[in-house]
């Protein structure tokens, strides 16, 4: 089907189920859907387990509906920053759970959940403490460790232009895992920028193709 | 003489072979930047998904959709290109990029690697990309200081913290001495004031 167009945020949101592991694209700030994560707070799902590389910066965000309490557990690479108030407080608390993952394995493994992967041999992180009770095997003479998929039941994105049928386009480094986290969730919520006419956006330039996407709102 | 912190990323950005493929680590690694030359044509990446990065932003040029791997506003330098996070690591990890340059805790004499957790219990654990590029790159630089600030070595037999990754380290550029480490063992390259004899007696090894 192709996608949605919503006329705001909350209807873009609407249905989220309480314990839905929720993707979150972003890099820090860049590319963060701040208007869809404000509103999954208005709409008040709880017990999420949420994926995304950091744990939220300052006050808005990821970092609010944290404050909220609504997440029970955390996937992501890099929690701890200087601007990393909230989660660190609640982390301390043993009020959020935290699985830490190697940047580039938590991408591969939302990727390998999106392309049918059942799992896949990684390299990163062999003989250290992220890959104790993993299955490990050598393959050629290098040990690798067995990584296994990460799908969510929605994945929150903020892209930079969409067309009606929801076609994206990224802008700079805010793409970072937009692209990968549109192809691994159930429900694919995108907030962009402006949205243009079918046609409009050049298809060799076009980064998701609206096959992945199911909702599409301007914020 | 020991070197500075700026004389020491000169001493790393000499090192490397013109058109390389780099990615400069968070922290002191980033000064190397300040010291490649436009001959060189070195080809900067950075993990959240370009290649062509330029130094950082200032003023009218800062762009929240253009940020380094510390979350700082960079620019972009023509021949740029951006791609999303699953195919940035496959560039680490498939063995793309010739060098990174990575900060650590301590190595060992091998090439072991930690800098990503100090293992203290209060701490909270963050990996971020330095595990993939410990492994990924052909070559991977490590800039410290010899010592701590307790005086303690940080190149050591073997890791007391938590591992980042296993003989990934092919040379260490500290303030003492440039010091090459691998299967072999560790071999000094260049001493900075101070003679090998010396340096194995602070650092406890035979060099």
């Amino acid at each position: 089907m192709s996608a949605v167009l919503c006329d705001d945020v909350d209807e873009a949101v609407a249905g989220i189920q309480d314990g839905s592991t929720v993707l979150v694209s972003g890099f820090g700030m860049a590319g963060m859907p701040v208007d869809l994560i404000d509103a999954l707070i208005r709409q008040g799902a709880r017990d999420l387990t949420v994926v995304s590389n950091n744990a939220g910066n300052g006050d808005t965000g990821l970092a609010a509906l944290l404050a909220e309490g609504r997440v029970r557990k955390v996937i992501c690479s890099f929690p701890r920053q200087s601007d990393s108030w909230v989660f660190d407080r609640l982390y301390r608390e043993g009020r959020v759970e935290l699985e830490v993952v190697p940047q580039g394995t938590l991408a591969e493994r939302m990727r390998a959940a999106g392309a049918g992967i059942g799992a896949f041999y990684c390299p990163t992180g062999v003989g250290t403490p992220l890959a104790e009770g993993k299955e490990t095997r050598e393959i050629d003479g290098r040990t690798y460790v067995l990584e296994l998929p990460l799908a969510g039941d929605v994945a929150l994105i903020g892209a930079h232009r969409a067309d009606r049928i929801g076609n994206l386009v990224y802008r700079r480094t805010a793409r970072n895992f937009g692209p990968v986290m549109a192809t691994a969730a159930t429900t694919v919520v995108v907030q962009v920028r402006e949205v243009v006419e079918v046609g409009a956006l050049d298809p060799e330039a076009v980064v998701t193709p609206s096959i992945y996407v199911d909702r599409v709102v301007v914020a | 003489m020991s070197l500075s912190k700026d004389e020491l990323a000169a001493r790393v950005a000499a090192d490397i072979a013109p058109g390389s493929y780099v990615n400069l680590g968070i922290g002191q690694p980033t000064a190397v930047a300040d010291h490649l030359t436009r001959e060189q044509g070195v080809v900067l990446h950075t993990e959240n998904g370009m290649l062509g990065m330029g130094p950082l932003a200032h003023g009218a040029e800062i762009d929240p959709d253009l940020t380094n791997a510390g979350k700082q506003p960079v620019t972009e330098l023509p021949g740029a290109a951006y791609f999303h996070h699953a195919d940035s690591f496959a560039m680490m990890r498939g063995g793309h990029l010739d060098v990174c340059v990575l900060g650590a805790f301590q190595v060992s004499v091998r090439g072991d690697l930690a800098n990503w957790h100090t293992g203290a219990p209060d701490a909270i654990p963050a990996v971020g990309g330095a595990m993939d590029l410990a492994i990924g790159a052909k070559q991977v630089f490590v800039m410290m200081t010899l010592l701590a600030k307790d005086g303690t070595p940080k190149l050591v037999r073997e890791c007391t913290y938590p591992l980042t990754g296993l003989g990934c380290v092919t040379r260490v550029y500290s303030d003492l001495a440039v010091i090459d480490v691998g299967p072999g063992g560790a071999s000094v390259v260049e001493a900075f004031g101070v003679d090998s004899e010396e340096l194995g007696a602070l650092l406890h090894l035979d060099l």
